[in-house]
């Protein structure tokens, strides 16, 4: 075993972990803000929106995020230099640099999933409560902020804990477009240095003990709600 | 501007030295294949795993405890870079020590190999849930009339648990069909390598990723669909869910 390379490299690594949680933290937080919406047009939308919520789970969730970002990446690039003018243009400079796709890519992917669990707690809650609310002359806006919706989002949060792990298991995908993440800063050192096994043994340790946090800390939070006994 | 991008598409996506069609062709059999034989050495391993958990010895159970929190604490990707190398390379030093010389492991071997590794984690942690949900009652019952294990794990258990597993094993699938995109990172030429390398000749990036992601999209709205089935059947005789 050779660790040698790793402290040389640590300042490398540091600069992945950080683009890694900003991977992370973007998707989710955005995701989830995208997916209230997205959960609600499939129980109470019309019929248009209905299927279009539902189309867009059912895309999210039933092809590989590698080939998501793929798209993202080389097919609609590909297509900006075709816009008379894109060139000249300042948005020009977001179309070079691919950590704006993986955020785009990685924030779509993550709200598709949390829809879908949305979509459930939203079903979840018992009707006789929304009826009680409107009942008493709640607006619907009102009905859904003071009582639908805060009521179906403590339904979510043990759930979040797994889906939030499950989205920082997906970021190493980022290496695969010129992104430096944890695991792209592994991959180039395993090319500088050529060592095979370390900097990935190394990788998966910290993987594990950032889902150890992840575990801890969702499950603080979760014990800060009271519960029927 | 449809038009021609309907003949474009044609073209590219004809089979012989025109069009990407037969290699993409071969990508879908390939991912189907991998994922097909990846999940069943999974499934394996997961009911290898599960029986070992709840029957084991306490040092096997240390050990698959051990399995089934990497498996599912560390991103698949770089599970699959370790097992990868790791894999093949202790094949190697095995077949050395039988003075053969390093040979350079088939690419779909290795595949299934390192998927249903990663596989059999999880599927582990679904049968052992599924297993302890069967009450304890009807094993009991079993043992009284006399049954021998393997006819109590046939006739009774594995009946009782496939209503609990099923729905878990069918995401599991899913979970296999999309992670076999993974397996292109170590150069095993499945549907999204296959996709990438004609999109590269062609430079029709677009149009063949949408390809390549109408295919995913059928493959996982078919087998969501035959797991339905499945479930259906195995549920039968049951009291309907509300």
């Amino acid at each position: 075993m050779h660790w040698g390379w790793l402290v040389p490299h640590l300042p490398l690594l540091f600069h992945g972990l950080q683009i890694t949680l900003l991977i992370l933290v973007f998707s989710v937080v955005v995701g989830f803000i995208l997916a209230v919406p997205i959960g609600l047009a499939q129980v109470t939308g019309g019929p248009v929106a209905r299927t279009i919520a539902k189309a867009y789970c059912s895309y999210m969730r039933g092809t590989p995020l590698l080939t998501q970002l793929w798209l993202l990446y080389y097919g609609v690039g590909s297509l900006f230099p075709m816009i008379p003018g894109m060139r000249e243009n300042f948005m020009w400079l977001i179309r070079l640099d691919a950590i704006y796709y993986v955020l785009f890519a990685f924030t779509l992917n993550f709200a598709g999933y949390e829809a879908e669990v949305m979509r459930g707690a939203f079903l979840s809650v018992p009707r006789g409560e929304l009826e009680a609310a409107r009942a008493i002359g709640m607006s619907s806006w009102k009905v859904l902020s003071r009582v639908w919706f805060p009521r179906a989002v403590l339904q979510v949060l043990p759930t979040l804990t797994g889906e939030v792990i499950g989205q920082l298991k997906s970021t190493p995908l980022a290496f695969t477009l010129p992104v430096m993440d944890l695991m792209g800063a592994t991959s180039k050192i395993r090319q500088d240095t050529y060592i095979i096994y370390e900097p990935l043994l190394f990788l998966a340790l910290v993987y594990m003990i950032l889902t150890f946090i992840i575990t801890r800390a969702f499950g603080y939070f979760e014990n800060m709600i009271p519960k029927r006994k | 501007m449809i038009l021609a991008a309907a003949t474009s598409l044609t073209e590219l996506l004809s089979f012989g030295d025109k069009g990407y069609g037969d290699e993409l062709a071969w990508g879908v059999l390939n991912t189907i294949q991998i994922s097909i034989f990846g999940y069943a050495f999974g499934l394996a391993l997961g009911l290898l795993g599960a029986v070992g958990k709840l029957s084991g010895g306490k040092y096997l159970r240390y050990a698959l405890d051990f399995y089934t929190t990497i498996g599912r604490a560390v991103p698949e990707l770089v599970l699959i870079l370790l097992l990868y190398y790791a894999g093949t390379d202790s094949f190697n030093a095995l077949i050395g020590l039988f003075g053969h010389d390093p040979v350079q492991v088939n690419g779909m071997v290795a595949a299934i190999f390192v998927l249903g590794l990663v596989q059999g984690a999880y599927s582990t942690e679904v049968l052992r849930a599924a297993i302890q949900a069967v009450p304890i009652g009807q094993l009991e019952a079993a043992r009284a009339y006399g049954m021998t294990p393997w006819k109590m794990f046939s006739r009774v258990t594995l009946p009782a648990m496939l209503p609990n597993a099923i729905p878990g094993l069918a995401n599991l699938w899913l979970n296999i069909t999309k992670d076999s995109a993974l397996i292109s990172v170590v150069g095993f030429t499945e549907l999204a390598l296959a996709t990438r390398q004609a999109a590269g000749v062609s430079k029709q990036y677009f149009l063949l990723y949408v390809v390549a992601q109408i295919i995913y999209l059928t493959i996982s709205n078919f087998s969501g669909f035959l797991f339905n089935r499945l479930e259906q059947r195995v549920r039968r005789g049951q009291p309907k869910l509300v």
